[in-house]
């Protein structure tokens, strides 16, 4: 990994007002799109054949060839620098790209980008929205250009409305420039891009959920297959990406795949924005690569624990990972891998989590990371988590609609001390009756703190619930 | 309003719900918008809670009417989000988070102060209707933790006993509260 203590922010960098066109034009904003919309640029794209010669030997031969950037293109570059989804789950962007089906006339296809950031500990798109908001816009476009599509809806959760009108003014400006909107620079291409605001719902986040919510329903998300690439907003052909995803993607093209792949972890590259809040001296978004130690996060970036106290607990991306003990984060780096493999070594990996047929130390979701100290009452934290999901649940499956109010039930019982020691148990089994079992993964998203915690901190769980068994004397 | 029933409000409601000639503009730019009239929904909702405060069955009936969608469509949608007002509860709502990192944070001890400083009911009212407090699920500004959402608007960062004291003070003098930006942090490496 290159030196962090050296990187140059791009996502949100130090340049005052920023979110003004003139300011992003002149820092570079809007060129790479001229060049693509217009057709004046080429890509040079550069082929490596691997040639075995007359002695034995191997020689790799080098051929550049410029190309135009055609629509498939531009999804081979961002394919290439494998942007991952920066929406939680992590799924290379190029990729999802290429799962557009070919372009039909008189079907119109549309992009739904993610901005309605409300997985507890995350703050991140908030801030783009802000301080970079054509960064986001520019991406918008690239991404419609690859995947030839009409329109982009932006989808922002109802609390953000102070951030929603950053967004919606440089969409203004980018429609005033003549960078969005019909026969954008004489290229003869239609792109518009509308911003639509939600009104409190966080399964609005789920991207069939987003959609029906576009779609001005009630948000229940939908069963997949068929998946949006296929049948999406309004019956067609639909990719849904996070804010954050785009202003990636816009970084790959103004600087190149090969930029982007070497920065940071080499299977999570790029640029990261480390959302971390809780008992810390400087809570707050920081921009480094991926693959950032959570040690050095905590105490040379964050400005170590909040008055001295000691690191109880970590949750690394948002509140639906399993949470860490802090015996298990040394060494351990924000990239998929690394976390995967966080703390398993301990004790025959005792605090593993399982899932599926493995065994997971933690993921990196959507990086909003929420440091606890020792005086964290881990049960009370589990309490009002299910709170949350619960409120949250749609409704829609049963599993999820009554699993998540019997959890919050059981850890209140067991909060107030009425628990008994088999209701840990059937915690256990509520989760795993949830799990999978529904339409989306709200229910997987709310057992999974649950048993994660209760996996890590069993101790805390026990000391509140009374034996169920008494000995005979 | 005729052809509806009442269903969340038991008094007679003799407010005119109506859009002006703007206001109908506006309508029809947000149908534009989308390929679907029934997409502009959401956004006719919101414009009819900043009008009326709150959405009342008439409100709702307006909204069905102005875009061509049926009373219960709209009515379900308007009963899915929190943000939509079902009931016309205090003036200025003050949602204060409790979520995970205000949680941690002092979010529920803040929530506590403001509900015995407003002298709020059971449904979180004050006496004079000016306030309404309510719990908050995470509003994405966990590194100024614990925090608020003014009135479905402005958030107030930073929440402690002092700085509600304030801000009760303030609105009760009809200054409401401003949009603050937060800076980007200083990325200055802490090395022992």
């Amino acid at each position: 990994m290159q030196d962090w203590r050296n990187y140059k922010k791009v996502l949100l960098p130090d340049i005052p007002n920023l979110n003004q066109i003139e300011v992003y034009e002149a820092n570079g904003g809007y060129a790479k799109w001229k060049e693509v919309i217009t057709g004046t640029g080429t890509h040079t794209f550069i082929k490596r054949e691997e040639k075995v010669l007359e002695d034995g030997t191997k020689q790799v031969i080098e051929t550049k060839e410029q190309v135009p950037y055609s629509p498939k293109v531009v999804v081979d570059i961002v394919k290439s620098a494998n942007v991952r989804g920066r929406g939680g789950a992590g799924f290379n962007a190029g990729l999802k790209w290429s799962f557009m089906p070919p372009k039909k006339e008189g079907v119109p296809r549309y992009l739904a980008v993610n901005g309605d950031e409300s997985e507890p500990g995350s703050f991140k798109d908030r801030r783009l929205m802000e301080f970079n908001p054509h960064l986001v816009i520019e991406g918008i476009l690239f991404a419609c250009y690859a995947m030839e599509m009409d329109a982009a809806y932006i989808y922002i959760r109802g609390e953000y409305v102070d951030y929603l009108n950053f967004l919606e003014k440089a969409v203004f400006q980018a429609y005033q420039k003549g960078y969005v909107g019909k026969n954008i620079l004489g290229s003869g291409r239609t792109i518009d891009i509308y911003v639509h605001r939600g009104a409190g719902a966080y399964i609005c986040g789920e991207e069939t959920s987003l959609m029906e919510s576009l779609e001005g329903k009630r948000a229940y998300p939908r069963s997949k297959p068929p998946f949006p690439a296929q049948r999406g907003l309004w019956g067609c052909p639909t990719t849904i990406n996070n804010v954050d995803t785009m202003a990636q993607s816009a970084l790959v093209m103004r600087y190149g795949a090969e930029w982007y792949a070497s920065i940071g972890a080499k299977t999570h590259p790029g640029p990261f924005l480390y959302g971390i809040s809780g008992h810390i001296n400087r809570p707050g978004i920081y921009e480094y690569p991926t693959g950032m130690l959570i040690t050095d996060l905590i105490y040379k970036v964050a400005g170590g624990m909040k008055n001295g106290k000691k690191l109880k607990a970590v949750i690394p991306g948002g509140v639906s990972v399993p949470i860490l003990r802090a015996d298990m984060i040394e060494g351990v780096r924000m990239d998929t891998d690394s976390l995967a493999a966080a703390g398993l070594d301990i004790e025959n990996g005792k605090y593993g989590f399982p899932l599926g047929n493995r065994k997971l130390g933690s993921m990196m979701g959507t990086g909003g990371m929420v440091i606890m100290n020792e005086d964290t009452d881990m049960v009370k934290l589990v309490r009002r988590i299910s709170q949350f999901f619960h409120h949250e649940s749609c409704g829609q499956c049963t599993p999820c609609r009554e699993g998540t109010g019997w959890l919050e039930k059981l850890i209140i019982k067991i909060d107030e001390g009425r628990g008994e020691m088999k209701d840990l148990d059937l915690l256990f089994s509520l989760t795993e009756n949830m799990e999978g079992r529904t339409v989306c993964m709200l229910a997987d998203a709310s057992a999974w703190p649950v048993r994660a915690t209760i996996i890590r901190f069993r101790e805390e769980f026990e000391a509140k619930v009374k034996n169920s068994v008494y000995a005979v004397s | 309003m005729a052809g509806y029933t009442s269903h969340s409000h038991q008094e007679i409601d003799n407010t005119k719900y109506e859009f002006t000639e703007e206001e109908l503009k506006q309508v029809q730019y947000h149908i534009s918008k989308y390929p679907d009239k029934q997409s502009a929904v959401m956004p006719v909702l919101w414009m009819a809670q900043e009008k009326y405060g709150w959405l009342s069955d008439g409100a709702i009936q307006l909204v069905a009417d102005s875009i061509g969608l049926s009373f219960a469509h709209v009515y379900g949608v308007a009963t899915f989000y929190t943000m939509y007002f079902k009931r016309k509860m205090g003036k200025y709502l003050l949602e204060i988070c409790t979520c995970l990192t205000c949680g941690i944070c002092g979010g529920p001890e803040v929530l506590e102060y403001t509900k015995k400083k407003i002298q709020a009911n059971e449904e979180g009212i004050s006496p004079d209707g000016l306030f309404w407090v309510r719990e908050a699920e995470c509003l994405g500004a966990c590194d100024t933790a614990p925090v608020m959402q003014f009135n479905n608007g402005h958030y107030v960062h930073n929440l402690n006993n002092d700085t509600i004291d304030k801000l009760i003070d303030e609105v009760r003098k009809g200054r409401l509260p401003e949009f603050v930006s937060i800076p980007l942090r200083d990325q200055s490496i802490i090395d022992d």
